[in-house]
């Protein structure tokens, strides 16, 4: 567990921002959850918690903000989301852990982090989401995964408008471990869009897929093999390169499968 | 530093490091059906509410529950009683150990769901682990709770 000197509770987002930037070794603390298991010194404590990030907001165009400090069981119980693609956002967090750990755990830490085993990343890039930072503005979640790390707050996450399909999968070795694999795709009216995580690095889009279905939307089984040969996997405690890879094929056709099925 | 928690109704004055875990001051507060279990946020051992939701205390800054509602299943009296009972009527309380926890996460669940499907109490109560009991009696007892014929 770490040590605080200081500890505040700021009440707006420019402040925590502010007290995160004048302070080079500040932590932010969302859920607490990754962090507590951590034993660092930390000189300044800066909660989230009382600066108003809990909220899901749905713009007069559909847009949906997802403010940082949602729970991921907000984003599991809640009706927009339910209905959003799917509701693969929903049910991407739905199995993790149990119900009062997804109530303390945080959609903005979740991405911020860039966990290479997130559950929720997956569906998110799946969706099109776009990232907004308090110092560096608003990017594609795609853009921010593959840019270095940088000392900023994660302000809210942005899903386009739409009624897009969706579906989510994923596999795990028991309830209450890490994915081994996930997969969301989601069809628009433009076009696919599948998303492999837990490989077990971050979640990427499966180009070379995406462009067969666009080509031919019923060429399934051939896109998820193309999926599973262009993307890279890593062996870990749980499985192999090898066995991510097989998983992978299968993951995509199920989802797209259930996708095209809407 | 000095926090004020209203623990189970009562606003209690606790002394505390803020990032201390709220599990650890409550317990120093007297509060001992709060146990410590795998202090990984894993095991649900912990399981409190905060202002009404299940969380687990092991994770809670104390500095965050300041002035909030925390409830333990001291704060619970019959309705945690009449749990138990059903727990124990179905051979589904072993050790104990987990015992607390799994409570609060059941009520906040009978809160929560109106006749909740098998698949739908193992799903909201997934991370409450007993090591001893086993999970087929817990679900009787939970069953026998709600009063209701499981939907398959
Ligand atoms: C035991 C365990 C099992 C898990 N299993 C899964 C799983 O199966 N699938 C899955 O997807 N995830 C899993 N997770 C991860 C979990 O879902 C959260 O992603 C993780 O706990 C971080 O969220 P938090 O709110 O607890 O963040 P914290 O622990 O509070 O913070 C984590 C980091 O993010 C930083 N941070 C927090 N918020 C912001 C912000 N808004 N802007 C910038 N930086 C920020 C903090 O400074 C810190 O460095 C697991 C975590 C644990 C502890």
């Amino acid at each position: 567990m770490y040590r605080v000197k200081e500890y505040v509770i700021p009440k707006s987002i420019e402040e925590c921002a502010n007290l995160l930037q004048k302070n080079k070794r500040s932590r932010l603390i969302a859920g607490n959850l990754f962090l507590r298991m951590t034993s660092a010194d930390i000189p300044l404590a800066i909660d989230l918690s009382g600066c108003g990030l809990d909220y899901i907001r749905e713009e007069s165009d559909g847009t949906l903000r997802l403010g940082a400090m949602c729970s991921l069981r907000t984003l599991e119980t809640s009706p927009l989301l339910r209905r959003y693609c799917g509701g693969i956002i929903s049910r991407s967090v739905g199995e993790i852990i149990g119900t009062q750990f997804r109530n303390l755990a945080t959609v903005g830490a979740s991405v911020f982090s860039k966990y290479g085993f997130s559950d929720v990343i997956t569906p998110l890039l799946a969706c099109n989401a776009r990232v907004r930072l308090f110092a560096q503005g608003e990017l594609t979640l795609e853009a921010f995964l593959k840019q270095p790390r940088t000392r900023d707050l994660l302000v809210e996450i942005i899903l386009p408008a739409g009624n897009a399909a969706g579906a989510f999968s994923n596999f795990r070795n028991s309830k209450g471990d890490f994915s081994l694999l996930n997969v969301a795709s989601v069809r628009t009216e433009t076009g696919y869009r599948i998303a492999v995580g837990a490989r077990p690095m971050c979640a990427a889009l499966a180009y070379g897929a995406m462009e067969q279905l666009a080509r031919d939307p019923a060429a399934v089984s051939l896109a998820a093999r193309t999926a599973a040969e262009e993307l890279c996997f890593g062996s870990n405690m749980r499985a192999s390169a090898q066995y991510r890879r097989q998983l992978c094929a299968v993951l995509c056709q199920r989802t797209l499968i259930e996708t095209n099925e809407v | 530093m000095q926090f004020t928690i209203i623990i189970n109704g009562k606003p209690t004055c606790c002394e505390a490091a803020p990032e201390t875990p709220l599990l650890e001051t409550l317990r120093n507060a007297g509060i001992h059906s709060v146990r410590s279990g795998c202090e990984s946020a894993n095991c649900g051992i912990c399981t409190v509410w905060l202002d009404e939701k299940p969380v687990l205390s092991c994770s809670v800054p104390t500095a965050r529950a300041d002035g909030r509602r925390v409830t333990t299943v001291e704060g619970m009296g019959e309705e945690a009683a009449a749990v138990a009972d059903a727990l124990a009527a179905e051979g589904a309380d072993q050790c104990g150990y987990c015992a607390p926890g799994l409570i609060m996460g059941i009520l906040a669940m009978k809160r929560e769901l109106v006749s909740p499907t098998d698949e739908e109490i193992v799903h909201y109560l997934n991370g409450n682990l007993c090591r001893c009991t086993g999970y087929h009696s817990q679900l009787r007892a939970i069953r026998s709770l709600f009063r209701h014929e499981p939907k398959t």
